[in-house]
């Protein structure tokens, strides 16, 4: 069976020990979590977790059951590719010495913008889909970046 | 009400209708020690080391299909009590575990007897709790009988810090519950059931391959119906023993690794496979890619993840199995032909014929088929069996001729060792009316020899049978099949005297030599109401037989052994 990469969206009950378990179910099993997202979900008591896997299909099936199963999961959502939006976010950091303009334009052209001019460094911020967002850190590599952050993936249900 | 968070445990066990708590005391659980100390409720077993304590309260749930209860303190005591939260949970056994931590503000300083038992315990539990204030504590112990109970059942483990048993709080115990994120599929899908009830009426040649979910389910009544009304020819495994009744026609015996021929041939050959409330173990299956390689599956399994998590299954269907098999009935009960199955059922008895389950009796030695055969034939199923782990307990589940749940208790997908002694006190709690024997190997039993003094001191008369052959006999055989014969680390040749062990805690010792003694030595040790170890000393070299090679395929099985 073939490995596909997958994003999945878990609604959870936002308590103390949760994370624990869904990375837990991952480590225990040997499956891979390539980027994880965490946040409250706004005026609830839940938190919205985006995991980016990848496995093949009985891996991705058994994961999906594995955290239904975690008694504190409310909803959890498989994204399929072409029903979704996603989007991640990269900060950069340059030497002062580069081309302001030229990191400018290649920021704006990946949805983003310059964050910060200090005395020594320039940041810059992009979001965009995760695969964007890699052809933007490609872009940039010529510009000598010092530190790359990166978050994971959300992902949201176009309709 | 105003309660302490100690008086709040003893509360709430007494409203879940606790009747019998296993526990050890320590520094942690001192002030719910108190309490237990001033009630007069519950009965409360202390037993000799936190391992027994979770075995003894697993036993206790495997006899009565009830939550079982345990209490150990923290650190060490907790540690102590990891073996037989998972041993419980591999083989889905409701269980509440209640642990003491160090007090809050200590949590994360290495405090003395501090250990995060909540993150050792998350893997083997089916739900955990750290109690963070006295507030939320009657609503955490709420939730853990109901998760114990409720959907898959399972262990659940809760840590109270030790100032919360001493804090006050308003106690409130609601009679029920519901749980916004957890709500199990007791129904099954009406349409998937329908599906099935077509492709069973079908089949040429169907198979029932049942689990330990029907114990679960409590739905022994319910196959009964289901195998009497179709004549599906059924096999057991190792959990499920006693769904059927060894003497029902249609019954071709355990599956799997030490399972009939009969019973796994049906599997290999079978067009259908109806598993109820089973899930596929390695030790079921054999080689996966040769594993029911004609058939098509129904799998009904309250647990969604069971299902297509090791065989591609047909038709899934997750619902509460008693609920599903009145469907299923139902749907049967019109339009099935019983008739159309003679030409499988004949081939299948061929097969019974041909390879029966057997061993060679002998008149010199005692054979350790013909002790299990012999306690089968003096209590049949008016007696509760409990086993070790290793050939004793593959014995036993083969030649046990078993009638009836909750009359058997073994552990089944951990596999503990040490499991069966503490488990028989847990099981001889439940049912005071009944003999409980343990099988047990001259290795199992010193994994837990201690708990003689809880059985004396306690008043538990439970009947431990060692098959003695001074052996780790279950390696042994591996070592001499797959291994050449180089018997590593497997000789129990240093033995203690086990009457005399017996003996010095206070209970009932015999040593066997002799086949004629066996069934006095086990009246005498009925008569004398202690606890018992009957030391049988059986023919050294005996192999478990059947036997599928670890990797091998269900069909291809070794039927005996030539020296």
């Amino acid at each position: 069976m073939k490995t596909e990469r997958r994003v999945v969206s878990v609604v959870t009950l936002n308590e103390h020990g949760v994370l624990s378990r869904i990375s837990g179910l991952f480590a225990g099993r040997g499956y891979n979590i390539e980027s994880l997202t965490v946040a409250p979900v706004p005026g609830s008591e839940f938190s919205h977790v985006s995991i980016e896997t990848q496995g093949n299909q009985r891996v991705l099936e058994q994961i999906v059951k594995q955290l239904h199963k975690l008694i504190p999961v409310l909803k959890v959502i498989e994204h399929e590719a072409e029903n979704t939006i996603e989007k991640e976010m990269a900060m950069v950091k340059f030497p002062i010495n580069e081309s302001l303009s030229d990191i400018d334009a290649l920021c704006r052209a990946y949805n983003g913008k310059i964050a910060n001019v200090g005395a020594d460094f320039i940041v810059g911020m992009v979001t965009d889909e995760p695969r964007r967002v890699a052809n933007f850190l490609k872009a940039v590599e010529k510009y000598r970046p010092t530190e790359v952050v990166k978050s994971g993936v959300v992902a949201m249900e176009r309709e | 009400m105003q309660l302490t968070g100690s008086q709040m445990v003893i509360e709430a066990l007494k409203a879940e209708g606790v009747k019998v708590a296993f526990g050890y005391p320590g520094g942690a659980v001192l002030n719910i020690y108190d309490e237990i100390y001033k009630q007069n409720d519950f009965r409360h077993i202390l037993t000799r080391h936190e391992q027994a304590a979770l075995h003894a309260a697993d036993g206790y749930a495997r006899a009565t299909g009830e939550v079982g209860v345990a209490l150990v303190t923290s650190g060490p005591g907790f540690t102590n009590a990891v073996t037989g939260i998972a041993t419980a949970y591999t083989d889905s056994i409701p269980m509440v575990v209640i642990s003491g931590q160090v007090a809050t503000p200590l949590i994360g300083t290495d405090g003395f007897q501090e250990i995060d038992a909540v993150g050792i315990s998350r893997p083997c539990t089916k739900h955990n709790f750290l109690v963070k204030s006295v507030e939320e504590l009657p609503l955490v112990l709420k939730k853990a009988f109901y998760l114990a109970r409720s959907g898959r059942p399972g262990p659940v483990h809760v840590d109270i810090p030790k100032d919360i048993t001493a804090e006050t709080g308003p106690f409130a115990y609601p009679d029920e519950i519901t749980m916004q994120t957890y709500k199990p599929h007791t129904r099954g899908n009406p349409r998937q059931i329908q599906k099935a009830i077509a492709a069973i009426k079908s089949a040429r040649q169907p198979v029932l391959y049942v689990g330990g979910g029907a114990v679960l389910s409590q739905a022994a009544e319910l196959v009964r119906t289901l195998v009497d009304l179709t004549g599906i020819p059924t096999v057991e495994t190792l959990m499920a023993r006693g769904v059927l009744s060894a003497t029902s026609e249609h019954l071709l015996g355990m599956v799997g690794m030490h399972g009939t021929y009969a019973a796994n041939m049906a599997m290999s050959e079978a067009d259908l496979m109806i598993a109820l409330g089973a899930r596929f173990d390695d030790r079921v299956t054999g080689r996966l890619s040769e594993f029911a390689k004609h058939a098509e599956i129904i799998h009904v399994d309250i647990d969604p993840s069971s299902i297509g998590k090791i065989v591609e299954v047909d038709y899934p269907i997750v619902g509460d199995l008693s609920q599903v098999l009145k469907e299923l009935i139902a749907g049967l009960s019109d339009g099935f032909e019983p008739e159309r199955l003679s030409s499988w059922r004949q081939r299948l008895s061929n097969y019974s014929t041909i390879h029966p389950l057997t061993y060679e009796d002998s008149a010199a030695s005692i054979k350790p088929q013909w002790v299990v055969e012999e306690v089968g034939r003096c209590f049949s199923a008016e007696a509760v069996i409990t086993t070790d782990v290793g050939q004793h307990q593959m014995w036993a589940a083969q030649f046990y001729p078993f009638d009836g749940i909750h009359k058997w208790v073994t552990s089944g997908g951990l596999g503990t060792m040490g499991f069966g002694f503490p488990a028989a006190m847990g099981a001889k709690c439940a049912r005071p009316d009944l003999p409980v024997i343990n099988f047990t190997g001259d290795g199992s039993i010193l994994m837990n020899i201690q708990e003689l003094m809880t059985a004396v001191a306690n008043d538990v008369p439970v009947i431990n049978i060692i098959l003695n052959n001074n052996y780790l006999g279950m390696v042994r055989q591996w070592q001499t099949f797959f291994y050449d014969n180089r018997l590593s680390e497997v000789n129990l040749e240093k033995q203690p005297d086990f009457v005399k062990l017996a003996e010095a805690f206070g209970g009932f010792g015999r040593r066997v030599t002799e086949k004629r003694d066996l069934l006095p030595a086990i009246e005498d040790a009925l008569k004398s109401g202690k606890v018992a170890l009957i030391d049988v000393v059986v023919e050294r070299m005996e192999h478990v037989l059947p036997m599928v090679p670890t990797g091998g395929s269900l069909f291809n099985m070794i039927l005996e052994h030539k020296e």
